[in-house]
């Protein structure tokens, strides 16, 4: 019971440390943040059920005020914008991250955290964002995909296959931290 | 840990944490399907003032917290001149602003245990599905403690990478920063229970 409610705290407090890592800027002038790694990670690492309440726990921080979010940022006024379908489908994607994790269990851990990576951190995400982003600015499917999905995408592929290996050196060096396996 | 609420005491920090966040949630009901400009603009006015009634570094918090939220104004504005709906374009970017500009108000003028006081006091009827607040509570501690150690080891690992390679170290210092953090994690866990534990 204490492992479990301290390993949500420390994950939690990881997706912030990731966020304070300096950003890296595209070609496309899009910067990259770790930050959104850090929700691959909770549910390849935590599985779904404990990755989804670290990532809670963590937005929960940032709408009491803490500036936890990449840049600096946090308060409600995060949770009012057009892009704020991403910070709503984090915990879902930290979810299906943690639940595609259990569909492949026979595979290799890195393997399986990568793709578990992309269907949670990525497709499900997006599938949240993209009619969030759509409800809030009555921009029609393919210039809401063309603003707030395309340029974003393969920055998120780079970071997916990382959180793959990541979760796998992990795996190697702490078997029994990798809860999603356990 | 820097939070985000003004140090300087205004009206505004005396009322109950409970009445702003109320007015936020009342003040995102009825702006979403208002279509006019007029009632949005009024909004506004409302807002701008009670940023100004919070002096001078009060303003100037207000308005370097809109930097980011500008470039959405941008794109969005652009995106609808392009498709010719600039009336539309016009009522998102001013509700955006209006929401942002209020939701950020009541964080500036809120102080963090007060809020902390208020989520722990609205899910204590978690409790029947058994979740009782305090483990809440602990959880919350738990991350503002472990993020700045999590933030200072891995500044220093990524020093100790630069002292011997010409390269950054990128994503490479996150796994150790994991492990370390994981270790962490089972001695804290083992402390808790040692002084008592979690009561089930």
């Amino acid at each position: 019971m204490e492992r479990n409610i301290v390993y949500i705290a420390v994950f939690a407090a990881l997706i912030a440390a990731l966020g304070l890592l300096p950003k890296v800027t595209l070609l496309s002038g899009i910067p990259i943040t770790a930050q959104s790694m850090g929700i691959m990670l909770c549910g390849a690492m935590l599985g779904a059920r404990k990755g989804a309440l670290a990532v809670l726990l963590f937005l929960g921080l940032v709408a009491l005020g803490l500036p936890l979010l990449a840049g600096g940022r946090g308060g409600l006024g995060v949770f009012t914008t057009p892009w704020a379908g991403f910070l709503f489908g984090f915990p879902v994607a930290a979810f299906a991250t943690g639940l595609s994790m259990r569909w492949m269990r026979g595979a290799r851990v890195g393997v399986a955290a990568g793709v578990a990576s992309v269907f949670g951190g990525i497709g499900v995400l997006y599938l949240i964002a993209v009619p969030y982003y759509m409800a809030m600015t009555g921009a029609a499917l393919p210039d809401a995909i063309a603003t707030a999905m395309i340029p974003f995408v393969p920055g998120d592929l780079v970071k997916a296959v990382v959180a793959g290996a990541i979760t796998g050196t992990i795996y190697k060096a702490r078997p029994r931290a990798v809860m999603s396996r356990a | 840990m820097l939070s985000l609420t003004l140090e300087r005491q205004s009206w505004a920090h005396r009322i109950p944490v409970g009445w702003k966040l109320a007015t936020l949630f009342a003040l995102t009901f009825v702006t979403f399907p208002l279509d006019s400009i007029a009632p949005i603009v009024a909004g506004l006015a409302l807002v701008l003032l009670g940023w100004t009634s919070l002096g001078r570094a009060g303003f100037q918090a207000s308005l370097r917290a809109l930097r980011p939220v500008l470039w959405f104004v941008v794109i969005i504005l652009v995106y609808h001149i392009f498709v010719g709906r600039l009336h539309q374009g016009a009522v998102i970017v001013l509700k955006m602003l209006l929401l942002f500009g209020f939701a950020n108000f009541v964080t500036m003028t809120s102080r963090l245990s007060d809020m902390m006081d208020l989520v722990i006091r609205l899910l204590s009827p978690l409790r029947r599905v058994g979740i009782p607040p305090e483990r809440i509570a602990l959880a919350f501690a738990l991350v503002i403690r472990f993020t700045p150690v999590l933030g200072q080891r891995g500044a220093r690992l990524a020093e100790a990478w630069r002292a011997r390679s010409a390269r950054r170290a990128g994503p490479r210092i996150i796994a150790p920063l994991a492990v370390s953090a994981l270790d962490d994690a089972d001695q804290v866990a083992e402390a808790l229970r040692a002084r008592g534990g979690l009561r089930e």
